[in-house]
């Protein structure tokens, strides 16, 4: 009898003292940074699938920029290299990569969309139009999943940092810092495709 | 000397109301551009739309709602003073809302009179239907001839009505009345939780009373602490002799029960809530920058 009295308070103290430290705190916060890189995986993933139609409409049309498709189709073989899942968030060196690959595509992108203006009928293409649409609206799916995960990555470590979760962290469970999305070098107008 | 007891008093207070804030500190975020409040399915702000088709709209966005669930919303504004218009679009649908929470099937239209842009926002439960490819030639071709020649009212017509017809019938409407609202959501498990709790604690109190006394301790603090409510350290620890003082209480109530013959437990679900008419507000949608923009 009285070690069942002991026993229920010590256990419900125990609840109390976890949930009270942090430690379930951090890890809504570690599992929303995992689903909000899903997010930005997703997006990337989509843009990355319709650059094969992209390449093979401008190709009909733009007869002499036998480069830049090159540069898109040889940026987008990169990109399909990549590691993907948590592993990438989980190290900051498989993240700049990604990052790296990414922003290579981007600028390709975005040189053959300048490249682009130069050919009217392609411009009155509607298969183009449509194709350009849904470039843009990929744009803004990964630029939104990006601010997502970055404002994911800031709560989750301004959670493993204030007190009394810090101490939960460094005792218990020991998760590093994550890394946010930092800025495009020579991108700083957002990774936006202008028409 | 009695400045200095006064100098070192108002420190005090700092201290303390700076502990507070530590403890309790909300993060508030400063924005660009400042997202205006909704007042209906129709926001015009810019006053591009007259008052006899803002009413027109505002009816069909609501019959729309009322049998497929799914929300429209339009807002206009004047300029969007420098800032992006994917970036305000996004604000707005994440500080409104549009759509039902778990369905996600919400779309704003918005529209920036200065800057004669158009943007189709939509919500992630209906990008399968409307797509970024199919809300770009709602905005090309449907939308942006009618803003060229200056005819709104038949802009915005044609736009949602080409809007309504993608997304008919991929979501259907509950019972009438039975729509979840923001913060209307009931939460049984919770009281089924406190009175589970104040039983345990009654119960262990019958048995021995320093343990009801412990367990009102714990139990009710932990009860705050699980219901989310907003929280802090001082406050659970003010709860713990509360809690104590409950516990110690409880038993003389539950031997009362008991001898009174079982407990009335309170029950009946709430009433029908929201009739149908009118408009309720937006539900809790999602959005994931889904959607086109085009200019005229």
């Amino acid at each position: 009898m009285k070690r069942i009295a002991l026993f229920i308070p010590v256990f419900l103290l125990l609840c109390l003292g976890l949930s009270g430290c942090g430690y379930n705190t951090i890890q809504q916060n570690d599992e929303t940074v995992i689903a909000a890189w899903g997010d930005v995986e997703a997006a990337y993933q989509r843009r990355a699938d319709l650059i094969p139609n992209l390449v093979e409409v401008v190709k009909g049309y733009a007869t002499h920029e036998k480069e830049t498709l090159t540069a898109v189709t040889e940026a987008r073989a990169k990109v399909g290299q990549l590691k993907l899942g948590s592993d990438v968030i989980n190290s900051p060196e498989a993240l700049a990569q990604f990052q790296s690959a990414q922003g290579g595509l981007t600028s390709a992108l975005s040189r053959l969309m300048v490249v682009v203006e130069q050919y009217p009928d392609l411009k009155a293409n509607q298969n183009f139009r449509d194709l350009q649409h849904q470039l843009e609206g990929t744009e803004n799916r990964i630029n939104v999943a990006r601010v997502r995960y970055n404002e994911a990555v800031r709560v989750f470590n301004t959670s493993i940092r204030t007190f009394p979760n810090n101490l939960t962290n460094n005792f218990l469970l020991k998760l590093p810092r994550r890394e946010p999305f930092k800025a495009e070098a020579g991108a700083e107008t957002a990774p936006k495709v202008k028409f | 000397m009695g400045s200095i007891a006064q100098y070192l008093r108002r420190w005090r207070r700092a201290a303390s109301l700076l502990l507070v804030a530590c403890i309790i500190g909300p993060v508030s975020l400063a924005l660009a551009l400042d997202v205006p409040p909704y007042k209906g399915y129709v926001n015009d702000y810019a006053d591009m739309i007259s008052a006899q088709e803002e009413v027109k709209l505002e009816r069909a966005l609501q019959s729309f709602e009322l049998t497929d669930s799914t929300q429209v919303a339009i807002l206009t504004i004047a300029s969007l003073e420098g800032d992006s218009l994917e970036d305000f679009s996004i604000r707005t649908v994440d500080q409104w809302r549009i759509g039902q929470k778990g369905r996600d099937n919400g779309v704003l239209l918005l529209v920036s009179k200065d800057d004669r842009k158009i943007r189709i926002e939509v919500g992630r439960g209906l990008e399968p239907v409307l797509t970024d490819l199919l809300s770009g030639r709602i905005v090309d071709s449907v939308i942006s001839p009618y803003f060229k020649r200056g005819s709104f009212d038949q802009g915005f017509e044609a736009g949602v009505a080409a809007i309504v017809q993608a997304t008919r019938g991929e979501f259907k409407a509950d019972r009438r009345g039975n729509r979840v609202r923001r913060g209307d959501e009931p939460p049984p498990l919770l009281f089924q939780f406190l009175f589970f709790g104040l039983f345990l604690v009654a119960f262990l109190g019958r048995i021995w009373r320093p343990l009801g006394v412990i367990g009102g301790a714990v139990l009710f603090p932990l009860a705050f602490l699980f219901g989310l409510l907003p929280f802090s350290f001082l406050l659970l620890l003010l709860l713990i002799p509360a809690g104590a003082f409950g516990g110690w209480l409880l038993p003389f109530f539950l031997a009362g029960m008991l001898r009174g013959g079982g407990m009335g437990y309170y029950g009946g679900g709430h009433g029908g809530g929201f009739g149908g008419g009118g408009f309720g507000g937006f539900g809790g949608g999602s959005f994931g920058g889904g959607g086109a923009s085009g200019s005229w």
